[in-house]
């Protein structure tokens, strides 16, 4: 029994990291319609920068978890600026081609400059240590991550149902043109909302430097699990996005406790459930077809 | 959405292709195709003409889907590698001729496609792409644990290429090529003629208007279902000759940049256009092998730049452009007053 709850508890704090990642993910398609395959790019990206920051400037994780997602929220105003705004009136897949183009550069670019191997980086001092509770035993960090993640998305999801700005945004998401005709500029908020949702996939990234392998490639398997993360708990639902997130976390840790082989598959399996059983996710709006 | 994917498409019925029946320009054409087709090895390695036909009948495949069916498939890898896979196994297993082998993996692409196909039509558009993605992915994974069977990392090596005992085919890739191209050229015509059918005419009809054309009728889902299963087939088709031709086929057949690259050669070469997706992979496979031959390593960064600036400045493709422009000549020319 106590395996059980060990093996739980380490899928929840998994959870709480795919929740803080396809949180992104989810409120860029939310409010601009669109899917961004280079978020996983972005995760990599937070990572990296954190890496570089902690060799070339010595600045550890704390600052770290200030700047990257400051850097990285240009970087998607950037982005937003240059490329993904000329086809946000064009077919939704243009922009995910787009982004999936993107992809290939960020990813080879990292790749040149800073090889293959992984980049190294530490625990922040402090949170090295296990925390044991009777038999059952988890990293500090891990559990600093997770926490710190839900607070993320509690606030996210405070900020977006229970201020003015989140109204404003959750109105031009849903009806553009009234929102517009009551006096409100809704393309001067598309631009924040994407640099906010790149600057959350950065955030994911800097938590995931202390323990995780930071290569240039650290997104490429990352992006498809929480494209499936999202198709589960229903694209574009900020609370299916968390919820899915922490369904899938908890399936991953049960897999890799129980049978190691199918971890990764496991989680497709239950995707392919979803899609049969409830075709737009666990809290997703029904689609018009 | 103001500019659907596959707007390229919105044919003007008044005015004929220059592929159309009627045409002067069609047997000129068809037979210009003809002679690329069979002095291809004199001009480039053979090997890589070989590639350029299997990327090229592979794009047609995705283009079958997304051109004509108007999904947009993200996960063709696994069809493409699953074939290769199953040709390989076939292959050495039985020793059976090559033909057969590559027929047998394309058989296993179809089977595979019919589960992924009912499942991912329930949804469309982008998360048709999504979910795709996402079952491409768990075929790679179950592949990478499979390593009885795959050989997990390294592939499978020294696939054989036996060929009813004709040395000059088995051993020579030169000669080699015109055997893997005829079966490719099988590939392109079912293409074809699958979309001039009258399953084809349904299939567009279904991408137009999904609502019209259940209500005259049609069972939409089964449709876009054999379509795929149809598209998966043609793209096991051409994993399963660029299996012979190396002679191995490995995870970097299953990986999921196999399946964004296959989409940037189709697109690259025009959607919807269906010859399009040849000429879109003799531009990629010749522009790698130079760059690989070159020694630079940043090839993804040029393939990535390639698709941000097709997706944002060039989106009817090398094809599409061309045809535009011949369209818009041939109309120029026919509205001049005469005399």
């Amino acid at each position: 029994m106590s395996e059980f709850i060990q093996y739980t508890l380490q899928g929840l704090a998994a959870g709480g990291f795919y929740a803080l990642s396809a949180l992104g993910l989810a409120v860029i398609f939310g409010v601009l319609g669109v899917v961004n395959f280079s978020h996983g790019a972005c995760y990599m990206l937070g990572a990296v920068i954190s890496a570089v920051l902690l060799a070339e400037l010595d600045l550890g994780f704390w600052p770290a978890l200030l700047i990257v997602p400051v850097v990285m929220f240009c970087f998607g105003v950037l982005m937003e600026r240059l490329l993904v705004r000329w086809l946000l009136a064009l077919d939704p897949l243009y922009n995910f081609l787009l982004t999936f183009g993107l992809t290939l550069v960020l990813v080879e670019a990292v790749k040149m400059r800073y090889g293959v191997s992984g980049l190294p980086y530490e625990v922040p001092a402090g949170l090295g240590g296990q925390v044991t509770l009777g038999s059952v035993s988890l990293s500090t960090y891990a559990i600093f991550a997770c926490v710190f993640s839900v607070v993320v998305c509690v606030a996210v999801g405070l900020l977006i149902t229970r201020t003015r700005i989140g109204m404003i945004v959750r109105a031009a998401t849903e009806a553009p043109e009234r929102t517009r005709a009551l006096g409100i500029n809704v393309g001067r908020w598309v631009t924040p909302v994407f640099g906010f949702g790149i600057a959350l996939a950065g955030l994911a990234g800097v938590l995931a430097a202390p323990t995780r392998a930071i290569t240039a490639e650290m997104g490429s398997n990352f992006i498809i699990i929480l494209f499936a993360v999202v198709v589960i708990g229903g694209l574009g639902s900020i609370l299916g996005a968390v919820v899915a997130g922490f369904l899938v976390g908890l399936v991953e840790a049960y897999g890799i406790a129980y049978a190691p082989a199918y971890a990764q598959i496991v989680i497709f399996v239950m995707m392919a459930l979803v899609v049969l059983v409830r075709p737009s996710g666990l809290f997703g709006r029904e689609e018009i077809a | 959405m103001s500019e659907q994917m596959t707007a390229s498409v919105d044919v003007d019925l008044s005015q004929p292709s220059i592929l159309s029946r009627r045409s002067p320009w069609r047997p000129l054409l068809l037979l210009g195709g003809l002679v690329v087709l069979v002095m291809l090895p004199y001009w480039i390695y053979p090997p890589v003409a070989m590639d350029i036909l299997c990327w090229g009948l592979f794009a047609i495949s995705v283009d079958l889907l997304l051109g004509f069916t108007g999904l947009l498939s993200f996960g063709h890898a696994a069809f493409w590698g699953g074939s290769a896979y199953a040709t390989g196994l076939i292959a050495t297993t039985w020793g059976v001729p090559f033909p057969v082998a590559v027929l047998g993996g394309a058989a296993f692409a179809m089977l595979i496609a019919v589960p992924i196909g009912f499942l991912s039509v329930r949804r469309t558009g982008i998360y048709f792409a999504m979910v795709t993605l996402a079952f491409a992915q768990m075929l790679y994974f179950i592949a990478n644990q499979a390593r009885d069977l795959t050989g997990g990392e390294n592939g499978l090596q020294g696939i054989p290429r036996s060929f009813f005992g004709i040395e000059a085919i088995e051993q020579d890739s030169f000669y080699f090529y015109y055997a893997g191209a005829a079966l490719i050229l099988v590939g392109i015509i079912i293409a074809w003629r699958v979309v001039n059918s009258p399953f084809g005419r349904v299939i567009t009809a279904v991408r137009d208007n999904p609502a019209r054309a259940r209500a005259l009728g049609y069972d939409v889902e089964r449709y876009k279902i054999g379509a795929f299963v149809i598209s998966a087939g043609l793209a096991g088709l051409a994993g399963g000759v660029f299996a012979i031709s190396h002679g191995f086929a490995s995870l970097q057949e299953l990986v999921w940049t196999t399946s964004g690259k296959v989409v940037l050669v189709t697109v690259l070469g025009g959607i919807g256009t269906l010859w399009g997706g040849l000429v879109g992979a003799g531009v990629v496979v010749t522009l790698e092998d130079s760059l690989a031959s070159s020694g630079f390593e940043g090839i993804g960064m040029i393939t990535g730049a390639i698709f941000v600036v097709i997706v944002l400045l060039f989106r009817h493709g090398i094809w599409g452009t061309g045809r535009d422009l011949v369209r818009r000549w041939v109309i120029d020319r026919r509205s001049r007053p005469r005399g």
